[in-house]
Formats: structure tokens, C-alpha cells, sequence
């Protein structure tokens, strides 16, 4: 292998690398954020859907307001949050994914507990009374209403990831984009189209296209009838 | 006597809709609550099962007072079969195993028993929502009787469905009552099928047991004009 084949090498290898570590961050920046968005949603649909909630119209129209918060200006407020000035700043957080999983939590959350709301909330009314017939106890009965919403549910989890795993303008903020650390594959997307790099471009697209389709893929599967 | 209810008064905000001076049920009868529709049969039900507390009254379930909420333990003593089959999104098999998983039970045997007694062991893999009305209800049965309950409630259990299936309904109820020793309390329109299962009928009109008899003196010869005429037939609501 002469010189000029040595450097190509290492010049594909390097970029294969880039490219496995930005996919990575990708997916464990929005997995993360979809997994404490879910941890936080599901109990509070429930809660709205089957509890007299005090104030709960103001409760739903915030959560309504929520699902359609510009990602950017999300961004926006986390980074005044996080930023040495902030009230947050002390966290550290600014340009690290955990500033960006805490934006994108943020865009998730509404959208989980709006759409766990809805579908619990159409389900047949007389279930609940169906499952205390049976002896089912109240957490029993939240659970059984959870399983039987799972396609509703499953509709908030693949709204909410591909919300989170397509946006580009609150990690680009908090995060800033920064090579081998913050760059995720919206921002490289971004920044290649930038460069002129529209092969690179379209090839991150179709990753992150690919990875949309297997994880709604895998989910719809889990969300058949047992 | 299993329960004992004393002055009850349910109300549904301003609305009263049952008020029950007194009514009593004996552990192992078959007991027929018949009645117009909105006479406050069903909401009677709610009570029996503990799915709700009425507004004022007491009810006493084997000895104990229960107020103001049923304990998990006295209300899994006690099940019903509402007229529409409410089943789960899973297999009919997953239905009938329901019950027996909220408490921590598996026992295969009571689930296959279960299901050959409705007779649809065939079905125990199909989706449930698939079965046809008689059959889906059917299969509430099985959940019901897989749970080996002390009381049996039914509300309509048998509305809308053809006579294969209220012929092996009714079979199944009366098999639960008079060989298992279920207490059955059975809500319906059907005064033919009160006669059939009941050992005592009740007439409850707006919310008011007019008259509870042995299903014999009810139907040959009621006290209460109201009762000579909804047996009859003539009354008007």
C-alpha cells in the first residue's frame, strides 16, 4: 500500500468512525429523552384521564400548547437555563448532551402525556368498572387501561421520537454541534449541507431515516394483540 | 343472609335513583330483579359488586359493615356479568386468565374448565373481539366463572342473544347456583327467564323494591297491583 492508499484509509476510517459515534449520540441523546419523557408521561395521561384533576382544562391546554412549542425556542430557554448566567448554570451542562437530552425531554414530554391522555380517555367508560368487577386494585386497574390503550400509547412514543430524533434547531443550541461530542445526525446534516458535502448530507438523512423506520418498526410489533 | 341492606339512598348528584328501605340476600339463593328500564336494577348491581357506595345506608356483607369502601378482599368474593361483554383486547384464553392473574393465581385446570363450560375451548387463541355477541358474552362468562366467585351478578346477561345461547347461559347459572352454591343475583327483562333461575323475584320501580317474593307468589299471586301488572304485562312507564 503506497502513501496516497494509506492516507485514503485512514481518511475512510476515520469518517466511518465520525459517523458511527454521531448515529450513536443520536440514538442515546433521543432514546434517553424518550425514555424519561415516557417515565414521566405515562403516569401523568393516566392521572389526567382518570382522576378528577383540579384545574385539569388549564392542566390540558397547557399540554395541548406544549405539543406544538417551536423546538428552537425550547432551545432557547434551555440555554439561558444552562448558561453561566443562568439559574442552571452551575449544572455544567451547556454543549453537553445532557443539555441536549433535557431539551429534547422538554419537546417529548407534552406530546406523551397528551397523546397517553387521549387514548386512555377512549377507551370504553365502563372498563373500569368492568376490571373492579374482577378485582382488579386501582394501580391494577391503571395498568390493565396502559396495556389496553397500547396502540394510542404507541402513537405518543413514535410521535414524541420522531419529534425528537428529527429536530435540529434546540440542539443545535444547547449542544453546539461540536465534533465527536455534541454533533448528532440532524446537525451533521445541517452542517454538511452547509459545506457543500450533499452526497455526506443525504447519506446522514438516510440513516437517520433508516433508524426511524426499524424503531417504529419494533415498536408496532411490540403493540400487537398478545 | 349474605347481604343485608338497610336504608339505601343512591344518588347520582341531585337525582335520587335507588332508595331501598330494606332488602336482604340469602347466600346461596337465586335472586330475579325485574323491572322497567331506569328503575335503578343495575345501579342495585353496583352496590352488591362495591363498585360504588351508596350516598347513605348500610350494607352488611356476610356480618361485616362495609363502609365507605369495600375492601379488595370482600369485592373479589363477588363478580358481574354486565349485559354488554366488556372483554380485554387479547385472546379469549387471556381474558378468562385475567382475573385469576390479579390474584396472583395460575391454575390452567379452572381456566380450561371455564372455557368448556361455555363451550369454546375451541376459541381460547382467537382475538376476542372477534367472536360473535353470543359468544363474547360467552366468554365473560368463562371470566366470571373462572374466578369461582361467591356471587354471581348478572345484568342482562342474556339481552340480544339468540336462544342457543340464553338456553346455555342459563344452564351454566343455574348449574353455578345450585351445584357450586353461587349466590345469583340476576337482572332482566325477561320475566320467562326470572321464572326459570329465580327462587325469589323482586319488582323495583323508580328506584323502589315494590315487592320481593318467592318467584312462585310473585307471578301467581303478587300483593302489589304494580307487580299484577308488570307480570301481566299493562303497565305503563
Amino acid at each position: 500500500m503506497n502513501r496516497a492508499e494509506l492516507l485514503t484509509f485512514h481518511v475512510l476510517r476515520s469518517g466511518m468512525e465520525a459517523f458511527f459515534s454521531i448515529t450513536l449520540l443520536s440514538l442515546s441523546v433521543s432514546g434517553l429523552a424518550l425514555l424519561i419523557a415516557s417515565g414521566l408521561g405515562f403516569p401523568l395521561g393516566a392521572w389526567l384521564a382518570l382522576y378528577p384533576v383540579p384545574a385539569k382544562r388549564l392542566w390540558e391546554l397547557l399540554v395541548f400548547t406544549g405539543m406544538g412549542l417551536p423546538p428552537v425556542v425550547v432551545g432557547l430557554a434551555v440555554y439561558l437555563l444552562l448558561s453561566r448566567s443562568g439559574p442552571l448554570g452551575g449544572l455544567g451542562w451547556l454543549f453537553t448532551p445532557p443539555a441536549m437530552i433535557t431539551a429534547q425531554v422538554i419537546i417529548a414530554l407534552p406530546m406523551v402525556i397528551g397523546l397517553t391522555q387521549s387514548a386512555i380517555e377512549s377507551l370504553d367508560p365502563n372498563l373500569r368498572l368492568q376490571l373492579r368487577a374482577l378485582g382488579a386494585s386501582p394501580p391494577q386497574i391503571v395498568m390493565t387501561l396502559m396495556i389496553e390503550a397500547r396502540g394510542g400509547i404507541l402513537a405518543a412514543i413514535i410521535a414524541a421520537f420522531g419529534s425528537i430524533i428529527s429536530e435540529v434547531g434546540a440542539v443545535m443550541l444547547v449542544g453546539g454541534n461540536i465534533e465527536g461530542q455534541t454533533r448528532v445526525l440532524t446537525t451533521a446534516i445541517v452542517l454538511e449541507t452547509r459545506q457543500g458535502n450533499f452526497e455526506l448530507a443525504l447519506a446522514l438523512g438516510a440513516v437517520l431515516l433508516s433508524l426511524t423506520f426499524l424503531i417504529n418498526f419494533g415498536l408496532t410489533k411490540l403493540s400487537q394483540p398478545r | 343472609m349474605l347481604y343485608q341492606l338497610k336504608n339505601i339512598e343512591h344518588r347520582y348528584g341531585a337525582r335520587l335513583v335507588l332508595k331501598l328501605e330494606t332488602l336482604s340476600v340469602k347466600r346461596g339463593e337465586a335472586l330475579a330483579l325485574v323491572g322497567p328500564s331506569g328503575a335503578g336494577k343495575s345501579t342495585l348491581l353496583r352496590l352488591l359488586n362495591f363498585l360504588e357506595a351508596p350516598t347513605a345506608g348500610e350494607i352488611v356483607f356476610d356480618g361485616e359493615t362495609i363502609t365507605p369502601e369495600a375492601p379488595l378482599s370482600v369485592v373479589r368474593r363477588i363478580t358481574t356479568v354486565f349485559q354488554r361483554p366488556i372483554l380485554l383486547n387479547r385472546s379469549v384464553r387471556a381474558n378468562v386468565v385475567y382475573g385469576l392473574e390479579l390474584r396472583g393465581l395460575r391454575d390452567e385446570a379452572r381456566v380450561a374448565a371455564a372455557l368448556q363450560q361455555v363451550g369454546l375451548q375451541e376459541f381460547a387463541n382467537a382475538p376476542a373481539h372477534k367472536l360473535s355477541g353470543g359468544e363474547q358474552q360467552r366468554a365473560a362468562l368463562a371470566r366470571a366463572l373462572a374466578l369461582k366467585p361467591e356471587v354471581l351478578l348478572l345484568d342482562e346477561p342474556t339481552a340480544n342473544l339468540d336462544p342457543y345461547n340464553v338456553n346455555l347461559i342459563e344452564q351454566i347459572v343455574r348449574e353455578q347456583n345450585q351445584t357450586q352454591g353461587a349466590t345469583v343475583v340476576l337482572v332482566t327483562h325477561n320475566l320467562f327467564q326470572a321464572k326459570r333461575l329465580a327462587s325469589r323475584t323482586g319488582l323495583l320501580l323508580n328506584g323502589e323494591l315494590i315487592e320481593l317474593a318467592s318467584t312462585e307468589d310473585f307471578f301467581n299471586a303478587p300483593q302489589d297491583p304494580r307487580t299484577a301488572a308488570f307480570v301481566q304485562g299493562k303497565m305503563v312507564w
